[in-house]
């Protein structure tokens, strides 16, 4: 197995981008994804996260800039030339081949004689070694899913691609998967490309993920590091959920800064914020729900100093067993998210309830307020199949 | 519905033919579609009296234990289905070509190259025949098997094509670009992918092709000249006098294809279930 | 097949250019030309000569010389129009009865017959492996004078209405035009059912159910939901049918008599038999325009031009 150091299986598009006619499916972008990482590429349909995953695949060639695997420039190489494999949408497995031979398949075409022991042991790794001799349409969708896996990694590529993978699944199934899939990447060290729209699905499997959204890279980190330190308002509502205040800079002190909002005040750690910061500008707040504390306004005196505290009426709640989910009215945000474990359920909040509003000031990130706040707030899973077509 | 006191026989009997109505009337067209077999079957086991075999006079099996008895029949026969086989031939591997070409790559002039296969047939056989006939004299073409399976392969193109291109048009891209990816260069993605699944379309096409050919007249007739295909041979004997050996065949032909298909029913149903 | 060039270096050490890979932008060329090229020598130059021979004038001894003699056209028209009308009342009158005789057989196989709806399929298939020829001859002694169909038409007196219409002759069905027709219904029928068939069998059976819910009865779920959906069928069926049915001589050669000719008949003597090239090639280049005529001015009525 490769180590950290060898290089190898590194993945670097360096100023890729394609266009069709007049549209722009990806922005020159350059990217790396090193070797051995399970890398994740997330966005909604049409963003051009699938565009960029047939590029280093050479299903598509780039309009612009190149794509190397290691040191080998494999641009101009035709897909069969490539050492990369690819689990794709819905799979595309051969329907007038049985299971057997669509897993064989990579290795016949490179001239490989005796691949019965190797498919043997492939199909055991996912689990199918009873249902070699079936044909594809007669196996469920999971199944079908470990054969597409299956039939990619048997050729060892340097790096897998996988477009969608898990699209067709159902939600308990796709769980099962992710984890699975995770599991192959870890025994097998392989540079494992993921495309998705789920970003819950982009969290729980990759190291790095990078967030797309209209033909360009918005943000590129682990999973952990996206989620807490979002850099623009797409990515904070992309993964997860975020809420934002509109705020004015009051004064710069020490490592804080002071906000003025909705006739409060908010402080937000220096470092949180988008580099130049001047007092008098503005300034988007940001806190995600489940970091925010509800407690009813007869009892805003035990709130402990130094937390940052918002006051409003709550206009509607919903009970979702691990948590109640909130919205809240307030004078800095119209429709204030909180999501509240359900530890100890105070039977006073209930809508109508006035409330206040409080967190750990070193939750609050800052971000450019030139953006929309609603950014990428369209849910996840769009029509629109640009990407696809192209 | 409320319940109902029981009904009359009679009513219960105009219910269920009420209810059946649509069944009856297409059993009724299916009985008229079958019924002109029905009559060559039998009347190939009549001994006509004079040269025409229209009406039935007594059961005998001569013409069964002689289908050849006729002069030039067999002949004919066997020279038609060498036609229709080269003609399948033929359109099979223009229509599939054209097929994937039309599907498969953006290219100028489609909209002509559409009109270009189906004007064919949207054309009455009449014109094309008197057409290609004109061609032919003008060329001082010698009338004969050639001429007859140029004509041929041009009838049948379209329909290969229409056939094809559905089979291809339904087919996932993503498997092409699945066997490229696994390696399979241009040729071998081709042969182990594209091929095998667009058979079924191309099989189709060609069975349609031989079925056109083999029972093609009005063209044949016109472009033939002297050569005497099977469908020509019957046309004379229309005007000469009919041998029962036509119905034979013509028996024989019906029964034939009958049992292929249901025998190739019944395997890819065996075949089915034991993939299960 | 397979000419798409592989200009890719298959070393990594040279920088490669860009376009690096050509993806064979000619191909779809070489495919189409074998099959185009064969079409249009074929199908559409004979059509040039066609047009060309119907303005000559000469004679077979003399040859024949372009002269844009139109009066060919005139005369022909002039001569032949009867049997124009034929063509086209009967070829119209075989379409509606293959509409009425097909759509239920169509409907039958796709809704209602279940386990045996490929053998009615085969069924409707299979004659064709019968020479149509055989088939059409088997006619004739169906509908033979005084034999039992006759008899049955007789005495139910249909034949006294069918007569007094002009389509038959007394007591005789044979060499009239109700056997000519009754012969081009027969010989066309199938390419009715199976257009019908295909698009009534894309019909999802729950729309029915749905109409039912939303209280419709049969007669309605079959007006508003069944036939609308089931018109590119009737379409592509209707033309199917008409088309070779305008062109056929088969039947009224066989099954009619010299009052049932119609232009096909007409075309095959000029050109086989008299030797008339000229009006043969007049003739069958009006009925060729008529054809496109109607046919486009029905797509565009019924608004299936995506049919083709």
């Amino acid at each position: 197995m490769t180590t950290a150091h060898d290089h190898g299986g590194d993945v670097r598009l360096t100023g890729i981008s394609k266009t069709y006619g007049s549209f722009t499916a990806v922005h020159p972008l350059d990217l790396t994804v090193p070797q051995g990482s399970f890398f994740a590429l997330l966005g909604a349909s049409g963003c051009g996260k699938t565009t960029t995953l047939r590029m280093i695949a050479g299903l598509e060639e780039p309009s612009t800039g190149t794509v190397r695997l290691g040191e080998q420039d494999v641009t101009a190489l035709p897909p069969y030339k490539r050492p990369v494999n690819t689990v794709f949408q819905s799979y595309a497995l051969f329907p007038h081949l049985d299971i057997f031979e669509n897993v064989a398949f990579g290795l016949r075409r490179r001239g490989i004689k005796s691949v019965k022991k190797q498919v043997g042991e492939m199909l055991d790794l996912v689990q199918l070694g009873e249902q070699a001799r079936r044909k594809p349409h007669q196996l469920s969708g999971g199944q079908q899913q470990r054969v597409a896996v299956a039939r990619a990694l048997i050729n060892h590529p340097k790096v897998l691609l996988l477009d969608e993978p898990l699209g067709a699944l159902d939600l308990k199934l796709r769980r099962r998967m992710q984890l699975e899939l995770k599991r192959i990447q870890t025994e097998v060290g392989i540079t494992f490309v993921h495309v998705t729209h789920d970003q819950e699905e982009a969290m729980t499997m990759a190291d790095t993920v990078a967030v797309m959204n209209g033909g360009r890279v918005e943000q590129q980190g682990t999973p952990a590091d996206l989620y807490e330190n979002p850099r623009t308002t797409f990515v904070a509502n992309f993964l997860g959920t975020s809420n934002f205040i509109g705020a004015e800079v009051a004064e710069v002190s020490g490592d804080d800064v002071i906000l003025k909002a909705g006739g409060g005040k908010l402080t937000l750690p220096r470092a949180r914020c988008p580099a130049p910061v001047t007092t008098g500008g503005t300034v988007l707040a940001g806190v995600r729900p489940e970091k925010i504390s509800l407690t009813h306004a007869d009892d805003a005196g035990t709130i402990p100093s130094g937390r940052n505290r918002i006051t409003g009426r709550i206009t509607d709640s919903s009970f979702i067993g691990v948590s109640t989910q909130y919205v809240v009215d307030s004078p800095a945000c119209e429709a204030f998210e909180v999501y509240a474990q359900n530890i100890e359920r105070d039977s006073r909040l209930v809508p109508g309830a006035d409330v206040v509003l409080h967190w750990n000031a070193a939750h609050t990130f800052g971000l450019d307020a030139e953006q929309s706040p609603f950014a990428g707030t369209t849910g996840p899973a769009g029509a629109d199949k640009a990407e696809e077509d192209a | 519905m409320a319940a109902r006191s029981p009904l009359s026989p009679f009513a219960a009997f105009f219910r269920l033919l009420r209810r059946n109505v649509v069944v009856l009337a297409g059993l009724g067209t299916l009985g008229y579609l079958l019924l002109p077999n029905v009559v060559v079957t039998v009347f190939s086991f009549n001994k006509p009296k004079g040269r025409f075999n229209y009406s039935w006079q007594e059961f005998s099996t001569d013409a069964w234990k002689d289908p050849c008895g006729v002069a030039d029949m067999c002949g004919s026969l066997s020279l038609s289905l060498q036609i229709a086989f080269w003609a399948t031939l033929g359109a099979t591997v223009l229509g599939t070509m054209i097929a994937f070409a039309l599907v498969r790559y953006r290219f100028r002039a489609r909209g002509a190259v559409n009109s270009l296969i189906f004007l064919p047939m949207a054309m009455p056989e009449v014109v094309m025949a008197a057409s290609l006939l004109t061609l032919f004299l003008n060329m001082g073409a010698q009338l004969g098997f050639w001429t007859v399976l140029i004509a041929h392969i041009m009838f049948c193109l379209s329909f290969v094509v229409t056939a094809v291109k559905a089979r291809v048009m339904s087919m996932d891209p993503r498997l092409e670009q699945a066997a490229q990816d696994l390696y399979a260069g241009p040729a071998q993605t081709f042969l182990r992918v594209t091929l095998p699944i667009a058979a079924p379309g191309i099989a189709a096409g060609a069975l349609l092709a031989f079925a056109l050919s083999f029972d093609d007249f009005i063209i044949t007739n016109f472009n033939a000249g002297s050569t005497v295909t099977f469908p020509m041979f019957v046309w004379g004997s229309a005007q000469r006098g009919t041998p029962v050996q036509i119905n034979v065949i013509g028996t024989a032909m019906f029964l034939i294809a009958v049992l292929l298909v249901v025998t190739g029913m019944l395997v890819g149903k065996r075949r089915a279930r034991k993939s299960r | 097949m397979t000419t798409r060039s592989e200009a890719a270096p298959p070393g990594t050490d040279e920088a490669p250019a860009r376009p690096a890979r050509r993806r064979g932008r000619l191909v779809p060329y070489w495919l189409l030309l074998p099959g185009i090229l064969w079409l249009l020598v074929f199908f559409a130059l004979p059509l040039v000569y066609q047009a060309s021979t119907s303005v000559q004038t000469g004679s077979l001894e003399e040859g024949y010389k372009v002269t844009w003699h139109f009066a060919t056209y005139w005369d022909a028209l002039g001569d032949y129009w009867p049997q124009f009308l034929r063509s086209v009342l009967y070829a119209g009158a075989a379409t509606v009865l293959c509409l009425l005789l097909g759509y239920p057989l169509a409907y039958l196989i796709a809704f209602r017959a279940g386990r045996w709806r490929n053998l009615i399929l085969v069924l409707v298939i299979a004659p064709f492996f019968t020479s149509f020829l055989i088939r059409t001859l088997a006619w004739k002694t169906i509908l033979a004078d005084g034999g039992p169909v006759v008899g049955a038409l007789n005495s139910l007196h249909i034949l006294d209405v069918t007569s007094w219409l002009g389509a038959t002759d007394g007591d005789r069905v044979l060499a009239t035009p109700l056997a000519v027709v009754c012969g081009l219904t027969y010989n066309f029928l199938p390419f009715m059912i199976l257009p019908l068939y295909t698009s009534l069998e894309r019909v999802d059976g729950r729309l029915h159910e749905a109409a039912g819910d939303l209280y419709a009865r049969p007669a309605t779920t079959f007006r508003k939901v069944t036939l609308p959906l089931s018109m590119p069928g009737v379409v592509s069926g209707t033309l199917l049918t008409f088309i070779p049915a305008a062109g056929d001589y088969v039947n009224a050669d066989l099954l009619g008599s010299t009052d049932t000719r119609m232009v096909g008949n007409v075309i095959q003597t000029q050109f086989l038999r008299i030797l008339d090239y000229p009006t043969a090639a007049a003739l069958s280049f009006i009925l060729m325009a008529a054809i496109l005529f109607m046919v486009t001015f029905y797509i565009r009525k019924s608004g299936t031009e995506d049919l083709l």
